[in-house]
């Protein structure tokens, strides 16, 4: 593939990569104290306040944004939409690093790391929530990994283990949809067992349907944005296929999330309804719940629907970075925001900046194994020599179709 | 049928009424808790605020010393809670309407008979004793905290600066220490001065408290903390001021904390058995839709292919035909000149 | 809104009638919705 960098230089001081260093050796000295001062002496986690910033945010968001995964391989392969097909691998990825960070920050969270199997293998608290988030967590971890491993083993050249998992697709993407229904909707359930500790507006008996629609719009929203910015880093390894769906997957996925954003609204509004908690709209939480149900859940929802149909994918681009900002804003709300909401203020929570610089370290960790996984392994592409279908007469293609442009900033981006 | 027969199926329906055991109230099971189990009672009308049940408790569980000697009253000016190193905290409650000085509560685990702390945990660490004493196994203790999350109480706290062997720190009711015989009442009821914790079966202290407000209405409100709360608890309370006004949550409800995520809980196998089944039949439907699609294109475009290629053979026997009667024509033509030249012929030859 | 509710009996009546509203509501509003959305799309034959 051609790119038009000047003969030679291919600086490994970017910008990006110094800050993504720095970043990490800042995350390793807090790793270092972490295990060295325990949780006291990094967190601002107190009796009081048992779960923070890890839970809130790599917990709760990361399993959130990475429903894409199970989405899009449910739309590609169960719902029968093909066109979807080049966004099953990034998705797969993309939910792959977040479950398996998700376990990595739980190992900074937990008093004892080394005893996270326990559950499973030791003793198993089956009455618990956390359990079934737990157990469910852990079998999904494995099963992303096996349906990520063909793009590996591409890569590695190993044909028939990677022939085997393909053929296994269909059953690796229905076990996954089962196993994320249960725990996205069990990560909100396991708030059920609070009720004299979560503002009224946020509580509900439907919390763990809240969380798993609520997913399925993060997922196709996280899609969007991630193809969004894999197209500006990522460009030159993306393949014709890729490129020519791509469109039609924002077009596509943005439908979706328009039509799952609206049932959500009404969802929430009927849960108000159901139990009456009309009168706490009109207290200062009644407004921070409206900003979030109006500015983050039904605004979305309208900017895609106007979106899909005067058919403006930079506008899908923005609902969907809204959207999941909106899924954040409820994970926080949930988790913090409105959690505790009846200790006194000087009583509430607020991370350390260590706290808050080991989830940016996670989130760049991310980042960077994504970066190194789509540059090496055919995630953007599909290989030639496994593609599915028979090349046509004097197709000689040796390598994947890639387009042919110069490195520049494409049209498809945010504001240019 | 045979009369035998009929008289064995007889015998056999009424065995099988008799054997039946009563259906249990619309189906739902109902769960009284262990007889006989221990419990505490506090009356907040006979405290004074000494804090010599902490010390007691303190000293029988070996907690290191704290900040402030307990004989320091002075703490009692600011609301403290329970931390890993006190099970047990007094606060002192001012300026009740209603009541004549302060009144103090001493607030600790509270013993659930359905522990949220017990449901919540992953790892089963925590146990419902059939003593009455909720306890917690630090042998398998992961440090999740969703206990902490759970108690509606707030009552276990974490060793947050420990590094390898945090632990989980609550009341434990004195139970190693009872049922090992060290001790026949928990610390801090046994330090007791005036006899505002007593210690007996959960049963005989509801009857004792009741008996209380009965004997003395003026004196209490007419109500038992922990009785119901929660689906009740072991450690109960009396108070002559409302239970809020001493920083008792009156919120809570009487459901157990196991009944707010049993209903969460029991969807996780009909997922597990539905979702499977809807999926496939989505997959199949699609891959119906598409194959009858497919079979359609397929048809068409044969149906079209045989239309070309019957007008192209009807073209083609039409050129063939045309071709043969050309000729046709042509060699009849070529026969009429012949023999026209053969008519002409002989008048010419020969020249 | 401010009504007290003296029974579970009562909450019930009321809560799950305005629920019951909405639903129809919702019904309707999402049919709406989905029309609009899927509006301007070109006729896909076998797709």
């Amino acid at each position: 593939m051609n790119t038009d960098i000047p003969a030679g230089k291919k600086s490994w001081f970017t910008p990006f990569n110094v800050v993504a260093t720095i970043i990490i050796l800042i995350g390793a000295v807090i790793t270092f104290l972490r295990f060295t001062k325990g949780l006291g002496g990094v967190t601002n986690l107190s009796d009081n306040n048992p779960w923070g910033l890890w839970i809130a945010f790599d917990l709760l968001c990361g399993v959130a944004l990475a429903a894409g995964g199970y989405c899009t391989s449910a739309a590609c392969y169960v719902f029968g939409l093909k066109r979807y097909h080049s966004a099953v691998r990034p998705a797969i990825l993309t939910a792959f690093l977040g479950y398996s960070l998700v376990v990595f920050a739980l190992s900074y969270d937990v008093g004892r790391p080394w005893r996270l199997p326990y559950p499973f293998f030791v003793q198993q608290g089956t009455t618990s929530v956390l359990f079934e988030v737990g157990l469910c967590v852990f079998l999904y971890l494995i099963t992303l990994f096996v349906e990520w491993l063909p793009s590996c083993l591409e890569w590695l050249g190993f044909r028939k283990p990677r022939d085997l998992i393909v053929r296994a697709t269909l059953a690796l993407t229905i076990f996954g949809v089962v196993l994320s229904t249960m725990h996205q909707s069990s990560l909100g359930a396991l708030y059920l067992i609070a009720p004299s500790k979560l503002h009224p507006l946020w509580y509900s008996s439907y919390l763990p349907l809240f969380f798993f629609i609520s997913s399925i719009a993060a997922g196709l929203s996280m899609v969007i944005f991630e193809g969004t910015l894999s197209h500006y880093y990522m460009h030159d390894k993306m393949d014709k296929t890729y490129l020519s769906e791509h469109d039609s997957v924002v077009r596509g996925f943005s439908k979706g999330a328009a039509l799952v954003l609206a049932g959500y609204f009404l969802l929430k509004v009927i849960g108000i309804a159901l139990d009456d908690k009309w009168d706490y709209l009109l207290t200062s939480y009644g407004a921070w719940f409206l900003l979030e149900l109006l500015g983050f859940v039904a605004l979305p929802c309208f900017l895609f629907a106007i979106a899909v149909r005067e058919q403006k994918l930079k506008l899908c681009r923005w609902a969907a970075v809204l959207t999941v900002l909106g899924i954040v804003l409820n994970r926080f709300n949930v988790s913090w925001f409105a959690f505790n909401w009846q200790l006194a203020p000087a009583d509430r929570y607020f991370p350390s900046w260590m706290e808050i610089a080991i989830s940016v370290y996670v989130v760049t960790i991310g980042v960077l194994l994504f970066r190194f996984i789509s540059t090496y392994m055919p995630i953007f592409y599909e290989d030639p020599q496994y593609r599915e279908h028979v090349p046509h007469e004097g197709e000689e293609e040796e390598r994947p179709e890639f387009v042919e442009h110069k490195l520049h900033r494409h049209p498809q981006t945010f504001g240019h | 049928m045979e009369r035998r027969t009929f008289l064995g199926l007889l015998g056999a329906a009424g065995l099988g009424a008799a054997l039946a055991k009563p259906a249990h109230a619309a189906g739902h099971p109902e769960f009284k808790g262990y007889p006989g189990s221990f419990g505490v009672l506090f009356d907040a009308t006979r405290c004074i605020g000494c804090r010599r049940c902490e010390a007691g408790c303190n000293k029988v569980n070996e907690l290191p010393p704290p900040p402030e000697p307990f004989e320091d009253l002075s703490v009692l000016n600011k609301k403290r809670r329970t931390h890993w190193w006190t099970y047990t905290v007094v606060n002192r409650y001012d300026n009740i309407s209603g009541a004549a000085g302060p009144v103090y509560k001493k607030w600790q685990c509270n013993h659930c008979l359905e522990p949220a702390c017990a449901s919540a945990c992953f790892v089963r660490a925590f146990s419902k004793t059939p003593q009455g004493a909720v306890t917690w196994d630090g042998t398998v203790c992961v440090g999740c905290r969703y206990c902490m999350i759970a108690c509606p109480f707030e009552i276990p706290t974490f060793e947050y600066r420990q590094v390898l062997t945090p632990r989980i720190m609550k009341c434990t009711l004195c139970h190693p220490l009872i049922t090992s015989g060290k001790l026949t009442v928990p610390g801090c009821v046994g330090a007791c001065p005036v006899e505002a914790l007593i210690y007996g079966r959960r049963e005989d202290l509801i009857q004792i408290a009741r008996k209380r407000l009965c004997d003395f209405p003026g004196r209490y409100l007419n109500h038992i903390y922990g009785e119901h709360e929660m689906g009740g608890t072991n450690w109960l309370y009396l108070s002559g001021v409302p239970f809020a006004a001493l920083g008792m949550r009156e919120d809570l409800g009487t459901l157990p904390a196991p009944e707010l995520t049993s209903g969460a809980l029991a969807a996780v196998p009909i997922v597990a058995a539905v979702w499977p089944v809807l999926l496939t039949g989505i997959y199949a439907i699609n891959k119906r839709k598409n194959a009858i699609a497919q079979e359609e294109t397929a048809q068409a475009v044969a149906k079209a292919m045989a239309q070309t290629q019957a007008e192209a053979e009807a073209k083609l026997k039409k050129a063939m035909t045309k071709a043969e009667a050309d000729q046709k024509a042509a060699i009849q033509r070529e026969v009429k000149k012949a023999l026209e030249e053969a008519a002409k012929g002989p008048g010419q030859e020969g020249e | 809104m401010e009504n007290q509710f003296y029974t579970l009996h009562d909450f019930l009546v009321y809560t799950k009638g305005a629920a019951y509203l909405l639903m129809a509501v919702s019904v309707l509003g999402l049919l709406g919705f989905w029309l609009y959305i899927t509006g301007r799309d070109e006729d896909t034959f076998i797709k």
